[in-house]
């Protein structure tokens, strides 16, 4: 075993470090909060330029093909100052379209995005679907020259921005059903296609999508038709691999600045952080981060396993134990700040709302706990 | 022992019920069935409604405009308001400065504060918190200079909850900076809003609203007769009415409503082509906190049968606080996770998420400041382990 980062694995960390510092500290995330978009086409650009984005993809698209370690170190950092740029996005759009898409697919949709000069998006939730890939509705009727979208999704992460989505839609089967679902690249301009843009609590953005019979040829299908459902639910581990990362530096960034707190603020004449009873919370709130930190590093190793099971098993450890430990970490690093943890002026706060939309992106903990004892690795051993 | 409301009790109830029923304006019964926020004005014309009926301060003595009404009455009908979705009356006038008035306050300041109180007419805020006296309140340093026939005030309170729309602030300001011990040197004084030199900034909260203020004194006057009590005589007013209405703090309709919505929300929710409240782990979640709150009910039912007997609520009463606040918190992130991605919205337009769904967010942010405000959950405790169990201090 070797938790030690690799000498260019340190380098990355101290260069995204910098970034964060000087180009995106936290007030630049407050600002962002009010702009239509929420992020910044040259951050995007800048990000390209320092080789963050094609990290985890070949070079054949323009990546440098690393590994999911580095993709999760610069979202760990990233998370510190919650930095809006759509880089999870970029993932879960980008793996499927790499994995099941053609070379002309790669140059026309990714290879851009990881330039900087596009982002992309993937559109999968609807109403009835809650955070299950099969629960789909939406559908992509045979025509003439392609397929003929309908259906609507909800929450599409950067949707309201990206120059391009990757769409899930039936071409046979219904709600539920593992077989017939496939994926289509869109523009954003496609005739037929109504995107609005919602609010979320952590003050970026997202979409919600009509498809009114957005009709599309077939070079927009990825991989054969019905049988996108493994490079989906990859993707979307990718994704929840992502949050586990950004929830740690979360978690680590609320830890630091609650120890401080309990150092700098006196009641009583004392500093509260030499209240036994507040001590032990922080302590609490360490030992959650530590434990976070772990599964992460086990949801970026284990996300590029060979074996769909023993990455999803993973991935789910990972995914709940982010939600409980990240869930206690954001709780009481507000409640330890008292009055001025729950106005909007304190950091806190904004750390305590993209916490939550971590934990419930790609499958709450609700989900991941099901998903873990439904494999067959919980019941091995017993007769 | 027995653990029924009598019939008496039951008939009031229903009484209750069925008087909210009728007297809830169209508009805001369409909110408290949406569990919509109210708007200030929202609430305050509610508690117009109320104060006709004679109902708007359960816990006055009839003599003050009060219904007279028994410890168990006075809990029937706040968890039947809380229940129902309808306002909840700010608390500063009718709770808090209010009976404050009636136990300590000059005649004069009866008759000029107490009806206006009890219409609605004008609105009270709590000036106790300073920046650097939160817990350790009896640290505060708003001072208060004796100038003949008025105060000077002079000094910083903050979270002050809805400044913005109050008429007056009652203030725990030092008058004497010399007192051997700082609890010593403390009056309680009301003060007009309107004072000159007297600002207001609202802060916004976490919750996406603006519930709380910084309110700054500069020389402002203050009439002598505003002074409740004696001088210097502050602290011990306000700790005598801290134990006031304890055995309503555990918000245990608060927490009924919100399990309520959660409920419903579990209900019109699909996950693998069934409800979520089919769900059996869903199903047992939502059932474990129920219980939780049974039981939490069962301990408030005690202190309202001890406050039947005319035993004063005990630091008993911090059980309830401690554990009310934890129950109201666990059922936001209840309705949260129910609402899977829908828990992601934040003001959105109408019709993003159900109406149900569409304030929770923020109340969920919100709800965080219950085990903070009225003295922490920290705080409760140390009150526990000292006065309850004893233990000695460090
Ligand atoms: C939403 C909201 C509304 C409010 N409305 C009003 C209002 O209308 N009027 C008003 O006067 N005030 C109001 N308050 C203020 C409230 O009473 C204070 O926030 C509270 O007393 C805590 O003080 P503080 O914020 O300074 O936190 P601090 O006292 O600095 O506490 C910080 C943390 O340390 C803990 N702590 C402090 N001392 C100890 C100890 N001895 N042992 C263990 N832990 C300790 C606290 O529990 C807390 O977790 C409001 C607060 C909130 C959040």
């Amino acid at each position: 075993m070797d938790f030690e980062l690799s000498e260019d694995q340190r380098l990355l960390v101290d260069s995204v470090q910098s970034f964060v510092k000087k180009d995106s500290p936290i007030e630049r995330m407050r600002r962002l909060r009010d702009h239509e978009v929420g992020w910044e086409k040259s951050t995007w650009k800048q990000m390209a330029e320092l080789g963050w984005l094609g990290v985890l993809f070949p070079e054949s698209v323009g990546g440098s093909q690393l590994s999911f370690v580095e993709v999760g170190l610069i979202i760990e950092q990233l998370g510190t100052t919650l930095v809006p740029e759509p880089i999870t996005a970029l993932v879960t759009a980008g793996v499927p379209l790499w994995k099941l898409g053609n070379a002309e697919q790669h140059e026309r949709y990714l290879s851009p995005a990881l330039g900087g000069d596009t982002s992309l998006a993937l559109a999968y939730l609807e109403r009835d679907g809650r955070f299950d890939a099969r629960q789909i509705a939406t559908r992509a009727e045979k025509t003439a020259s392609g397929y003929r979208l309908s259906g609507s999704k909800r929450w599409v992460q950067n949707g309201h921005a990206a120059d391009h989505l990757v769409v899930s839609a039936r071409t046979s089967g219904g709600p539920g059903d593992s077989d017939g679902v496939s994926l289509f690249l869109l523009d954003a301009g496609q005739p037929g296609l109504r995107r609005t843009t919602v609010k979320q609590m952590d003050g970026k953005k997202s979409a919600m999508l009509e498809l009114e019979g957005v009709e599309v040829g077939a070079e927009r299908l990825l991989g054969e038709p019905g049988a996108a459902l493994p490079a989906l639910e990859l993707a979307l581990d990718y994704g929840a691999a992502a949050t586990c990362t950004e929830g740690a530096g979360v978690m680590q960034t609320v830890l630091m600045m609650t120890r401080n707190y309990l150092t700098e603020r006196r009641q009583f004449g004392v500093p509260i952080g030499s209240f036994q009873a507040l001590q032990h919370r922080a302590v609490d709130m360490f030992v959650e981060t530590e434990l976070a930190k772990s599964t992460a590093i086990l949801a970026m190793l284990d996300v590029e396993a060979e074996d769909a099971a023993v990455r999803q098993r993973s991935i789910s450890i990972a995914k709940a134990q982010l939600a409980e430990s990240g869930g206690f970490v954001v709780r009481q690093g507000t409640q330890l700040h008292g009055g001025i943890g729950v106005t909007d002026e304190h950091d806190v706060g904004l750390y305590f709302k993209r916490m939550h939309v971590l934990s419930t992106l790609f499958g709450d903990a609700h989900f991941h706990t099901r998903r873990f004892a439904s494999l067959p690795s919980f019941t091995r051993n017993v007769a | 022992m027995d653990i029924s409301f009598s019939a008496e009790h039951e008939a009031f109830r229903q009484e209750v019920r069925d008087y909210i029923t009728g007297a809830l304006p169209p508009e805001l019964a369409r909110k408290a069935e949406a569990d919509a926020e109210f708007e200030h004005a929202e609430v305050m014309s509610w508690h117009r409604i109320l104060a006709q009926k004679g109902w708007a301060a359960p816990h006055w003595p009839k003599q003050h405009g009060g219904p007279g009404w028994d410890a168990a009455r006075r809990f029937i009908f706040s968890e039947e308001i809380e229940l129902s979705g309808a306002p909840r009356l700010s608390p500063f006038g009718l709770a808090m400065v209010g009976p404050l008035i009636i136990q300590f306050g000059s005649d004069y300041q009866k008759q000029r504060f107490l009806p206006k109180i009890l219409a609605g007419e004008e609105v009270w805020c709590q000036g106790y918190s300073e920046p650097n006296a939160g817990s350790d309140l009896a640290s505060l340093q708003l001072r208060a200079e004796d100038r003949g026939d008025h105060f000077l005030l002079n000094g910083q309170k903050t979270w002050t909850t809805y400044a913005q729309y109050a008429d007056f602030i009652f203030v725990l300001a030092r008058t004497n900076g010399e007192a051997k011990k700082k609890q010593e040197g403390i009056s309680f004084i009301l003060c007009d809003m309107s004072s000159e030199g007297l600002t207001v900034k609202p802060f916004l909260t976490t919750g996406g609203t603006h519930a709380f203020c910084e309110t700054w004194f500069e020389n402002v006057k203050v009439p002598k007769e505003h002074l409740v009590g004696e001088l210097n005589q502050g602290w011990t007013m306000a700790k005598a009415l801290l134990g006031h209405e304890r055995t309503l703090v555990a918000g245990i309709g608060i927490s009924s409503r919100a399990l309520l919505r959660a409920k419903r929300i579990a209900r019109d929710t699909m996950s693998d082509g069934r409800r979520l409240l089919d769900d059996p782990v869903i199903r047992q979640e939502i059932a474990a906190l129920e219980l939780r709150l049974e039981s939490l009910k069962m301990a408030n039912f005690r202190a309202i049968a001890g406050a039947q007997l005319g035993h004063a609520p005990g630091p008993e009463s911090s059980i309830l606080k401690l554990r009310g606040t934890e129950i109201q918190q666990a059922c936001f992130d209840l309705c949260m996770k129910l609402m899977g991605m829908n828990s992601l919205t934040w003001f959105n337009e109408p019709g993003t998420v159900p109406d149900r769904e569409h304030w929770v967010p923020s109340a969920f942010n919100y709800m965080r400041a219950a085990t903070i405000y009225a003295g922490s959950n920290e705080i409760q405790k140390n009150i526990i382990a000292k006065l309850i169990l004893g233990l000695p201090s460090a």
